[in-house]
């Protein structure tokens, strides 16, 4: 049985990690490559880094993690911020990321999806989407990190970003982002239910109860979180044995490189 | 005891995407590949690699614009050593229905057919397409590709089309995904998995490691 993915998010900028980190375990806990291969010890089923600088002058910094990355850690990763064209997804790709992901673009030039499905396929193009439930009930997308509304419904844009080739949809809910008080479960059912790529829930990760309602409830493929597992509050190990205690698949092995080679 | 150092392994280059994450998790297990996109390249070969990503009709189109698509085939026909991934693994089928009918390298009988997706219906899990994650793959029979592996063992996926054989004989392991899925192929010297081993952990890493180690040891 697939089991249900549980994804660390960093964001990065200028090449370390930003947001506090108080993991013990870390001999430089702003080193973003530090920090995966310990998440990938600790039994992480996938990374996502957010390159929140997105500045050209920056590339190299972001590209030079990306292949670092891709010489420890032998998981799936995603990069993201400020990629704009094919040719940008294409460098972090070839650098080693196995995803791309992309927002405020697509948004801008929804035709960008379609490029970059039909040159690298849909399964690298990760659309991420920021949603805001309004009073009236309407689910808004928001751009340039949830700083601009849109006139887009959520599901609307989800069922296009699909049709356009996205393969997977990272949906962020700007209620409940940073509150760690749960996912939106209303938002992430009505995406998970309305699209046939797998959705990762993110934004209001606080402990192993709410990984389980957003997927019991949410329907949600993938949880993603980051200040829990930054915070060192929760152990990955910890929270997916719980989520595998409530009855989700989720992978619990973690077979060290060093014992099974 | 292979000394992994010591074998010329040639990982295929057809403007195919992941190359690095291949080269690295090869390298990561001893060995130290070369990287080329030459049919030539296959004759000294101790082992080759075909890995890939992305939809079946480009990755025809490229390998037969580099000229591979012969030399492959000749190269499996020898009964060498061949490893395929993911997509190096459809290439290998009689043809695919991905994007339409394409013929691929037609050395493993069957087609590549789309995965059959569902939604939540309230009381079933959906079955989102792509097939993507961590999912556990259970060998049919005994094989020294899956030695120190547990049965069972988790491996990541990403696809939406899967390969339907033709012979199960040529089918090694299977994994679950609402229909029973071809996860690992062998028949002799020729190896393929759907999974991703150079993103699946430790134990993906062991089968990059068992398939170099058991070279000359052949079909187990």
């Amino acid at each position: 049985m697939l089991t249900k993915r549980v994804i660390a998010c960093f964001d990065v900028d200028a090449g370390r990690v930003v947001k506090g980190i108080s993991f013990v375990e870390l001999r430089d806990a702003g080193d973003p490559v530090e920090m995966a291969a310990v998440y990938d010890r600790e039994g992480i089923d996938e990374l996502v880094f957010l390159d929140i600088t997105a500045s050209h002058e920056h590339r190299n910094t972001v590209v030079e993690m990306v292949r670092s990355t891709a010489d420890r850690v032998f998981i799936p990763f995603t990069v993201g911020g400020g990629l704009r064209t094919t040719d940008d997804m294409r460098l972090m790709l070839e650098s080693g990321a196995d995803k791309i992901t992309i927002n405020t673009a697509a948004v801008q030039r929804p035709a960008l999806i379609s490029e970059g499905a039909q040159r690298f396929g849909s399964q690298c193009i990760v659309v991420a989407i920021d949603a805001h439930t309004e009073a009236d009930g309407r689910m808004r997308v928001y751009t340039h990190g949830g700083r601009r509304p849109t006139e887009l419904d959520a599901v609307d844009w989800a069922r296009e970003v699909v049709e356009r080739g996205a393969g997977e949809i990272m949906l962020t809910s700007m209620n409940t982002d940073g509150h760690q008080d749960g996912y939106d479960i209303p938002l992430t059912r009505a995406v998970s239910d309305a699209v046939e790529v797998p959705v990762i829930a993110s934004g209001g990760a606080g402990d192993s109860q709410h990984m389980i309602e957003a997927v019991r409830e949410g329907r949600a493929d993938a949880v993603l979180a980051a200040s829990i597992f930054h915070f060192g509050t929760h152990r990955i190990a910890d929270v997916k044995r719980q989520m595998q205690q409530a009855g989700i698949p989720v992978r619990m092995e973690r077979a060290d490189y060093d014992d099974v080679l | 005891m292979t000394d992994l150092a010591a074998l010329d392994v040639i990982i295929l280059d057809y403007d195919a995407g992941n190359l690095r994450s291949v080269v690295r998790a090869v390298e990561r297990v001893g060995a130290r590949p070369e990287v080329a996109s030459v049919g030539a390249a296959l004759d000294e070969a101790d082992a080759v690699i075909l890995p890939g990503v992305g939809a079946a009709a480009d990755t025809m189109r490229n390998l037969r614009e580099r000229g591979l698509v012969e030399p492959i085939r000749e190269y499996i026909a020898a009964d060498r050593p061949f490893l395929g991934v993911c997509m190096g693994l459809q290439a290998l089928m009689t043809a695919s229905d991905e994007g339409g009918d394409h013929p691929c390298l037609d050395v493993l009988p069957g087609r590549v057919v789309r995965l059959p997706g569902s939604q939540h219906d309230g009381q079933h899990d959906s079955r989102k397409v792509p097939h993507m994650g961590w999912n556990r793959v259970w060998p049919r029979r005994a094989s020294a590709l899956f030695d120190g592996i547990p049965d069972g063992a988790y491996f990541y996926f990403v696809h939406s089309y899967y390969c339907d054989l033709s012979e199960a004989d040529d089918v090694l392991a299977v994994t679950e995904y609402g229909v029973e899925l071809t996860a690992v192929v062998q028949r002799s010297n020729l190896a393929a998995t759907q999974f991703h081993p150079e993103k699946s952990g430790a134990y993906g890493l062991r089968i990059y490691r068992n398939f170099l180690a058991g070279l000359g040891s052949a079909a187990a």
